[in-house]
């Protein structure tokens, strides 16, 4: 079986759903925030797999971007999180209702 | 020469006017600069009236006219000009001496008010306006002038604006005017529309040319016209608010009330009496639709003569019951221009201005010796001590009651013999309304002078001081005079009637003349002052209400004239009123208002349910969004 750009794009969006389905379902912040990981890396994997197979360098450059990015956005993200916790005593999204009204 | 005559009458109008605003600037505080300023003002104007006459006499200048254009827009010019002919110099003669007159009595009777800058301010104010009606030579100025009265009297009748009488009078007489006015405007434009001028001169020229100018609108133009002096001249239906406007100061209803305001709508009429010449052409089939204004404003001032006379002979009041005398008095005039006698009704107007002046200056005396006491059967016996005022009230009541040769004599039998001539009805209104006239004028007389003291107030009473008897004095030698000195000649060649034959000084005149209408006025007048005498010396109330009964009670209410307006005021207030708040309340504020305003909030309360505040749902929402989006766009 020869491995074609569709393998690649239908893994990277199994990977997606599933990172948004850890987003929406689950209540812990972590794991809300593992999802958001899991989302960004399938967007990484189908840049990489356009790059391979378009023959130029333009979606691996992207991808170091968005690698860097995501590590900033980890390290602000787990910062948050620890401030929740130590201000509200909670890491479940449930609780995080304040921005309503 | 013509440069005197252009700049004369604007130093006569504007002067007051200068010496007015002077006082409102600087004065104001001070209540005997701004007397003397505003007298001065005053006493100038009538000498350059003086002079202004005499130039014209000497010059033998026919007529001068002179005009500015103000603006012109469209076919419509406007001027600023006055003309000068015998009427306006006539007037300007009166109204600059009696409001000279009235300033120096108004010194002593004023003193000590805590607003006399403004009184005086007001008063200077006042007769500017009424100086430049006199002058205008078109309707438009002559109609701003006229507005310029009516606010004037506002200011003056309220004064003592902290007494909600006055206020309200004052009120009263602003907004009936308008009334009045509003039909004068209308007049204006309708002359306007059809004969493409407001000057005097072009419009009587052009109405002398064809009679038939206005269509058929003849008799609506006059009648429009004779609204604005309905509303000045407080003719009857319009006449209540001049009893009201008694609540000014006395001399302020001397001025506007007596000699001037009141005589503006009068004047008026005779200014433009050539208006009232134009027929109406209607088709012969309504031939009896065509009445001419002239019927209408006879009668006007015949049911006015005879309305006020009778309330007059009930009334307690000092100064109502002048006020209403003075009704009647312009209700004679009013009845003399529709019987086409101009001539006749200003000589009334001038001898009026004199005698009525004089009777309200009088009063005024009375009432400053009394304490401001206006209730006459709180008087009586005042005839010794007050001697000066006594005297010339007497003067003052024989010239209205036409007693020869006082001056009243001459012009109410001048409109008399009119009437006698013209229609018989309102010959033997006129006649009722001399003996009225008399009658409720000698009740005055008794009760106030002769008789016992009633009061502690007029037990003590004293003479007023010279600077309010002088002008009593003054006023009394030309009320006597005022009648035979040949006012009415000079009047007659105005309008174009042949001057009389004879003497002089036209002492017996009306005897010879018209013979049936002196000696029956006479007789009436004679009548009247003896009825009088009979009904009410040393009497402490008045006897004819007992008898009368309902009917004087009638009288006494002024025939309910105020009751029925504001009946009508309010039915018509309320029934619009009404109106309104039904379409605020359920169109403006329930459907539109409430109806956005609901839609808006159910719209709110909906789209906020939508808003948890749990961040999972938004993602939720928004990739589920995404997901319809990006099917939509690969289906398509």
């Amino acid at each position: 079986m020869k491995i074609g750009i569709e393998h690649y794009l239908i893994l990277s969006a199994i990977l997606f759903c599933v990172g948004l389905f850890g987003v929406i379902a689950r209540r812990n912040l972590l794991i809300i925030l593992m999802g958001v990981e899991l989302m960004l890396n399938a967007g990484n994997l189908a840049l990489v797999a356009f790059s391979r197979f378009n023959g130029n360098l333009d979606g691996q450059l992207m991808v170091f971007f968005t690698i860097t990015v995501a590590a900033a956005e980890v390290a602000v993200g787990l910062a948050l999180i620890v401030s929740i916790y130590r201000w509200f005593k909670a890491t479940g999204s449930d609780d995080l209702t304040f921005m309503k009204l | 020469m013509d440069e005197q005559l252009q700049i004369l009458p604007f130093i006569i109008v504007f002067l007051p006017a200068v010496s007015a605003v002077f006082q409102t600037l600087f004065t104001l505080k001070e209540g005997g600069i701004s007397a003397g300023i505003a007298t001065g003002a005053v006493w100038i104007s009538f000498l350059c009236s003086v002079v202004l006459a005499f130039i014209i006499y000497t010059g033998n200048i026919p007529g001068y006219n002179y005009s500015i254009t103000w603006l012109t827009a469209g076919n419509l010019k406007l001027e600023i000009g006055y003309q000068l002919d015998d009427l306006t110099l006539l007037m300007l003669l009166v109204v600059t001496f009696v409001s000279g007159l009235i300033h120096i009595y108004s010194i002593g009777y004023m003193r000590g008010d805590a607003a006399e800058g403004r009184y005086f301010a007001g008063l200077n104010f006042f007769t500017t306006a009424m100086l430049g009606i006199v002058l205008s030579n078109n309707f438009v100025m002559l109609f701003i002038f006229w507005e310029l009265v009516g606010l004037s009297s506002y200011l003056l009748i309220g004064h003592w604006f902290e007494r909600p009488a006055a206020a309200n009078a004052a009120k009263k007489a602003f907004i009936t005017n308008r009334l009045g006015d509003f039909g004068f405007i209308l007049g204006i434009i309708l002359v306007w529309g059809f004969i493409g001028s407001v000057r005097f001169d072009e419009i009587s020229a052009k109405i002398s040319r064809n009679p038939e100018i206005f269509g058929v609108y003849g008799t609506v133009a006059g009648l429009l016209i004779f609204c604005g002096a309905v509303g000045k001249s407080a003719q009857f239906p319009l006449h209540v608010w001049l009893p009201d406007a008694m609540e000014g100061p006395t001399p302020v209803s001397a001025l506007i009330h007596a000699a001037t305001m009141v005589a503006a709508g009068v004047y008026m009429l005779c200014r433009v009496f050539f208006i009232f010449t134009a027929k109406a052409a209607v088709p012969a089939s309504l031939a009896m639709l065509a009445v001419s204004p002239l019927t209408v404003i006879a009668w006007i001032g015949a049911i006015t003569a005879l309305l006020s006379a009778i309330i007059a002979i009930q009334q307690n009041d000092i100064k109502r019951i002048l006020a209403y005398s003075t009704l009647s008095q312009l209700g004679y005039m009013v009845m003399a221009v529709g019987l086409s006698g101009p001539s006749p009704a200003m000589f009334h107007l001038i001898t009026h201005a004199f005698f009525k002046a004089l009777l309200f200056l009088c009063a005024g005396s009375v009432i400053i010796a009394l304490h401001h006491n206006q209730d006459i059967w709180t008087m009586g016996g005042l005839k010794s001590k007050m001697p000066i005022t006594f005297i010339t009230f007497l003067i003052a009541l024989l010239a209205i009651c036409g007693i020869p040769p006082f001056s009243g004599f001459y012009s109410k039998d001048s409109i008399i013999a009119l009437a006698q001539h013209k229609s018989t009805a309102l010959f033997v209104i006129a006649i009722i309304v001399a003996f009225l006239t008399a009658l409720y004028m000698s009740r005055l007389l008794v009760v106030v002078f002769f008789g016992k003291n009633r009061s502690h107030h007029s037990a003590t009473s004293k003479e007023s001081a010279y600077v309010m008897t002088i002008p009593l004095i003054i006023l009394a030698i030309m009320s006597i005079i005022a009648g035979f000195i040949g006012i009415d000649d000079k009047l007659n060649s105005i309008f174009g009637i042949a001057v009389k034959e004879g003497e002089k000084l036209n002492l017996f005149y009306p005897f010879s003349h018209a013979p049936l209408a002196a000696w029956l006025g006479l007789g009436v007048s004679v009548l009247g002052i003896v009825s009088a005498f009979l009904l009410y010396s040393s009497k402490d109330k008045d006897p004819i209400t007992e008898r009368l009964g309902i009917i004087a009670t009638t009288m006494r209410n002024k025939f309910y004239f105020d009751e029925i307006y504001d009946g009508i005021i309010e039915l018509t207030h309320d029934a619009l009123s009404k109106a309104s708040d039904f379409i605020d309340r359920w169109i403006v504020s329930g459907f539109v208002i409430k109806g956005i305003h609901g839609t808006v909030e159910i719209c709110g309360r909906a789209l906020r349910l939508v808003q948890t505040g749990n961040i999972q749902t938004y993602v939720f929402i928004l990739s589920a969004g995404a997901a319809v989006l990006i099917y939509y766009l690969i289906r398509h």
